[in-house]
């Protein structure tokens, strides 16, 4: 495959909680690149510092050091370069979350059309693009309904339709197959995999799911907030 | 996507009993209100009845209402002849119990000069009295009816019309009979007592007095000099009708007024915190989902219209609930309860101002949550 243009830059980017005694070091040095079309995993031991750094990457957390660019736009360098980083997210990061989090108020087509509602797109066509991309993750038939009666399976589905809405090039999942079977695990890896070539998007999951490993372009080991070369 | 609307259907239930329940609330605060404006429009009622300019009154005296005041009947010739004077009637006011369908009720009894200004203005039911004895108008909540008789002291009088919110401060209805009629009953006893009188050689008959006599002034004479000219005579006082006002609304309404002010302030004071209670609430149960939304690139604007939006269409349909409330039940209190339009607006602003003000409680915490809770699992 051809490199894509690099999506993600990370240079020098430590994080630490806390001060004195209490200080915890989650991240030291990290240096990572992702470039279009790429799927890599996040692998490490619990408090590695995963999750801290696809919060970095995800622009909701500040690192205590480093430069972040993202899709060629510097974002960090010391302090945020950009103030309106939610309008950030919302152009250029899709979050598929751990725990679904879809909002219980909107049925599975809402909760895709809301992203694309707060990009500004007009409600009909968001609201095609909502149905378009359920089809597509093969929930269609569920649009209609609230969360609460959806299988865990399909709110994921559903999760990853949000993310993917308003085509984002990076996509960042925190164990995205955590609640679901190998099979469907796999489906949702080769799905992510669709995507990121349609889309020339990136995807960084976080997973300690040994089963899909060999679904992924790279495996990163994080160890005490360092990256270790597998 | 309108999120407030759609979040309040996803809980249509509980937010429809939520905005029940401050409803009710409501209505207590603009029963209260009204309460408070029907006191003042019963106390005012009677003075304002006979559409007097002056009140002419025994000297030294805050009556007929404050105090007690007596003076001679034919006060009422010296007073019309005063300069400016349109017209003048003598008038008594006299609490009566007269039994009626088998109960005790107690009359507010208006005796007043056919032909001259102290009667009734406005008749809503049969006519006004025609004859100088034993006809009476009385007020509908009396419970008489036209035609219906009432025995006072020692005569039936035969109920000729009714009229609408005409009772005194206590709240007794009145009753209107002509002032011979009413100075009869004033001074004659019932026969049997009349008789041990007359047998211990007392004067069979009190000399009679009347409360007041009201004067109506010609268009543009000087009330200030009538009032000047009736206090030159040692035994009577005078006082202008907004005098008379004042003095009713200091002496007898005002510490009822306060009573119900300071009620209707600790009313006001709980319902502000009931609402900032529940908005705060509201907020505090979607703290994840508002989370989840600024994760997903939602502006704070799309929040924060989240939020106050809740809180006005929840202030709002309390308001409307309670509004519609009162006014379906309000004629069934004892007392007048008397809303004005004004009333109600200001009660709007009012909770209008508590949602915002609670929704920015709300606003503040929703701003701190960090979206990053939205991804903790
Ligand atoms: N908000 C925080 N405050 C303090 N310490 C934190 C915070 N978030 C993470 N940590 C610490 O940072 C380290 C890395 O955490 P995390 O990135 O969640 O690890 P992982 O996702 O690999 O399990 C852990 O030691 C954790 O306790
Ligand atoms: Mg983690």
């Amino acid at each position: 495959m051809a490199l894509g243009d690099i999506l993600i830059e990370v240079t020098g980017v430590a994080k630490h909680f806390g001060e004195g005694p209490t200080r915890v070091d989650a991240l030291r040095e990290v240096d990572l690149t992702v470039r279009a079309g790429e799927v890599i995993a996040l692998l490490g031991p619990s408090g590695s510092g995963k999750t801290t750094l696809l919060n970095v990457i995800g622009c909701i957390l500040a690192p205590s050091a480093g430069r972040v660019v993202l899709d060629g736009e510097p974002v960090f360098d010391g302090k945020w370069l950009r103030r309106d980083l939610r309008r950030l997210r919302l152009d250029k990061i899709g979050f598929i979350f751990q725990a679904h989090n879809l909002l219980p108020f909107l049925t599975a087509e809402e909760n895709v059309a809301v992203v694309l509602d707060l990009a500004g797109w007009p409600p009909d066509k968001g609201r095609a693009r909502a149905r378009e991309l359920l089809e597509y993750l093969e929930v269609g038939h569920r649009a209609p309904a609230k969360p609460a009666l959806l299988s865990g399976g399909e709110a994921q589905r559903v999760a990853i339709a949000r993310a993917l809405a308003n085509r984002p090039r990076i996509i960042l999942a925190d164990e995205p197959t955590a609640a679901l079977d190998s099979k469907r695990a796999g489906l949702v890896m080769d799905l992510l995999r669709k995507l990121a070539t349609e889309q020339e998007a990136c995807i960084v999951t976080v997973t300690h799911d040994e089963k899909i490993f060999d679904r992924f372009d790279r495996l990163i080991h994080l160890r005490d907030g360092r990256l270790a070369d597998a | 996507m309108n999120l407030a609307l759609k979040d309040i259907r996803h809980g249509l239930f509980r937010f429809v009993l939520t905005c029940f329940g401050l409803g009710l609330l409501m209505t207590v605060v603009l029963a209260m209100i009204g309460i408070y404006n029907g006191l003042v429009a019963d106390a005012l009622a009677i003075v304002k009845a006979p559409a007097a300019d002056v009140w002419v009154v025994e000297a030294g005296t805050q009556g007929p209402f404050a105090e007690a005041s007596s003076i001679p009947p034919d006060t009422r010739d010296a007073v019309a002849r005063m300069p400016g004077v349109a017209a003048a009637g003598a008038i008594t006011y006299q609490t009566l119990e007269a039994s009626h369908a088998g109960r005790t009720l107690r009359v507010y009894a208006i005796g007043y000069e056919l032909g001259r200004p102290g009667g009734p203005e406005q008749i809503a039911e049969g006519r006004g009295i025609a004859t100088s004895h034993f006809e009476l108008v009385a007020d509908r909540k009396t419970g008489l009816l036209v035609g219906d008789t009432l025995r006072l002291g020692r005569d039936r009088y035969s109920v000729v019309g009714l009229v609408e919110d005409a009772t005194n401060t206590g709240g007794d209805p009145a009753v209107y009979v002509t002032l011979a009629d009413a100075l009869s009953i004033q001074t004659k006893l019932d026969p049997a007592a009349a008789r041990v009188q007359a047998a211990r050689g007392a004067e069979p008959v009190k000399r009679p007095t009347v409360a007041a006599v009201i004067a109506r002034m010609e268009p543009g004479a000087d009330v200030g000099l009538l009032v000047a000219t009736v206090r030159q005579w040692k035994h009577l006082g005078a006082l202008t009708e907004a005098e008379q006002e004042e003095l009713l609304l200091v002496s007898v309404v005002d510490k009822a007024r306060r009573q119900i002010g300071l009620f209707l302030g600790i009313l006001l004071t709980v319902s502000a915190v009931v609402i900032a209670l529940i908005i705060y609430t509201m907020t505090m149960e979607k703290l994840k989902q508002i989370a989840t939304l600024k994760l997903i690139g939602a502006p704070d604007r799309t929040i924060i219209g989240l939020i106050v939006q809740q809180a006005l269409i929840l202030g709002g349909s309390g308001w409307a609930i309670g509004l519609a409330l009162i006014l379906t039940v309000k004629d069934n209190f004892p007392r007048r309860v008397e809303l004005e339009p004004f009333n109600a607006i200001v009660l709007a602003g009012i909770v209008f101002a508590v949602c915002l003000a609670s929704s920015g409680l709300g606003v503040r915490a929703a701003m701190k949550v960090d979206p990053a809770t939205a991804l903790g699992g």
